[in-house]
């Protein structure tokens, strides 16, 4: 019986890009025990929502997290409506679309990029940065800024796409798809990315539905879990079908996202052309009073808000549960058992946001 | 912008994310990507703090993270330079009234060079680098230049009490013993 020894993994570890802490119980080389230690990053965004105005919160709830910024405004705005009873003109659900998707595929691409980075392919991980920048590029031009965009508002959205514009998304569209044909090449069929991530960090469907799996997590093993399915926005429209895989490896939660690309690309095409016209915002008078639990999916799976409004201009309670929350249990579960090495490529493959969990 | 960018070393730069909401932390990783570039200078992003020349911090220091951005600095080998990515390192940014929120990064480690935006575009980190970069230089060149050092008096403040929830009387004796003694 060897000896087991306790290594803290973080808070500033090369291949996290965000702080948090992994105590690993090992025997030699083998977890036998993960325990996370949290705190890093928090902010207490839940009070100061608490403190401004609602108005306000929309700007401060985007900040939440930057890699999926549009989709914490949106949700959040769309609870907020909820609330006030307010319609949302059926142009501005389908840019509300847009923009969620094309958040969606740069933070996937972000995601391969770091995977790749996270065993060694550094040639990988800068195709997938390039592939990236053509989509930042259809953010900027869309928003005026790169990763917040601040375009949804409460009753619609701020600002409205011309057609000029739609026309430069789909060009960037197709070129991304172009460098997508090599990147999925080299993801699924290269050595590298096969040996080390195919029977990494295993996840069985019973696992990951009693621990809580969302998102690409639990798509991967099987549980088709997405809320695009309950057709909130314009999905319902768009025809949108959950993506799974079954093996519930790395490698599967990998091959979730590789192929939601081409599913977010699609629904941006679709949106496109169905786009109707008209207004893209509802004026809206009053404060909301009542309370709701807005749901969505994030590109890391279910994003929970709880609103309660007093019917004043400050809401009395907010709450977010972020899907890398309920990611964590799943994450712990797959950890023991496996090699040290190997630790990096399952925590990056449920795609960790830390700075959303803590808020 | 000078016409040509020379460096006495090449500056390595260690990246540590405070309490950052990513925004900056991935514009940072886009300025290593193809269309940036910033290796094209000679500057390479590290994992060690022993290292690296160059820290560069994004977010606003919490009462947990303090003591790490501490730590991370102080392994840093003389001399050595901090950059303060986006609002939050400057000032706390939006988050600056949050009950867990000391402030901008200064308030632990000496600043060098801080670059505004929320999220700082990526030509705007570049800029801020570089400018890191002159100073490292500056510093090498010059010896006698006194050596920054970082505070930890800060780390040992306690959080105000308005955010603490009250406490049990019996918890809250026990809180009020110092550790030594409960050690």
């Amino acid at each position: 019986m060897s000896q087991k020894s306790t290594i803290p993994f973080g808070p500033q570890h090369p291949v996290f890009p965000e702080p948090i802490q992994l105590r690993l119980v090992l025997e030699d080389e083998k977890v036998v025990e993960a325990l996370p230690a949290i705190g890093y990053c928090h902010r207490g965004l839940e009070k100061l929502a608490e403190k401004k105005d609602f108005l306000q919160d929309v700007y401060l709830i985007e900040r939440i997290c930057g890699i999926c910024s549009f989709m914490h405004s949106m949700n959040y705005c769309q609870g907020i409506e909820e609330l006030l009873g307010l319609p949302v003109p059926d142009r501005a659900r389908f840019l509300r679309v847009i923009w969620a998707e094309v958040h969606r595929m740069h933070s996937h691409l972000l995601f391969l990029g770091l995977l790749a980075d996270s065993f060694g392919y550094e040639n990988l991980f800068m195709q997938c940065m390039r592939c990236r920048e053509d989509i930042l590029e259809v953010m900027e031009l869309t928003a005026g800024n790169r990763i917040l965009l601040t375009t949804c508002c409460i009753g619609g959205v701020r600002k409205d796409i011309p057609a000029d514009q739609m026309d430069q998304i789909l060009l960037a569209l197709d070129r991304v798809g172009e460098q997508l044909v090599d990147l999925r090449n080299a993801f699924s069929n290269d050595y590298t990315v096969k040996k080390r991530l195919i029977g990494v960090g295993c996840l069985t469907a019973a696992q990951a539905h009693e621990s809580g799996a969302v998102g690409p997590v639990a798509k991967a093993c099987g549980v088709a879990l997405d809320l695009r399915e309950t057709g909130y926005a314009a999905y319902k429209e768009l025809g949108f079908k959950t993506i799974t895989e079954t093996a519930g490896d790395s490698y599967a939660r990998m091959m979730v996202r590789l192929r939601e690309l081409d599913q977010c690309m699609e629904l941006v095409r679709k949106a496109i052309q169905l786009l109707p016209a008209g207004p893209i915002s509802t004026p809206f008078k009053g404060n909301p009073t009542g309370e709701v639990a807005a749901r969505i999916e994030q590109p890391r799976g279910e994003l929970l808000f709880f609103i309660k409004g007093n019917g004043t201009k400050n809401l009395e309670r907010f709450r977010a549960r972020t899907p890398t929350f309920a990611n964590l249990a799943p994450l712990l579960q797959m950890l023991p058992g496996c090699q040290l090495a190997d630790v990096p490529i399952i925590v990056i493959s449920i795609d960790p946001c830390i700075s959303c969990t803590e808020r | 912008m000078k016409d040509k960018v020379r460096f006495d070393k090449s500056p390595w730069v260690v990246h540590f994310n405070c309490n950052s909401c990513n925004g900056c932390d991935i514009e940072l990783l886009a300025c290593l990507s193809p269309l940036y570039d910033l290796e094209r200078f000679g500057i390479v992003h590290v994992g060690n703090p022993k290292h690296a020349d160059v820290l560069v911090v994004t977010g606003s220091v919490n009462y947990r993270n303090a003591r790490v951005l501490k730590n991370v600095y102080d392994q840093m080998p003389h001399p050595k330079v901090v950059v303060a990515m986006g609002v939050c390192a400057a000032t706390g940014g939006v988050f600056r009234e949050c009950y867990n929120v000391l402030g901008g990064v200064e308030k632990v480690v000496p600043v060098d060079v801080f670059v505004p935006g929320c999220p700082s575009r990526p030509e705007a980190m570049m800029d801020g680098i570089l400018q890191a970069a002159a100073k490292l230089d500056e510093k090498r060149r010059n010896p006698d230049v006194p050596v920054a050092v970082s505070t930890d008096t800060v780390v040992r403040l306690p959080a105000p009490e308005a955010a603490r929830p009250a406490l049990p009387a019996d918890t809250a004796s026990a809180l009020a013993t110092p550790m030594e003694k409960i050690a």
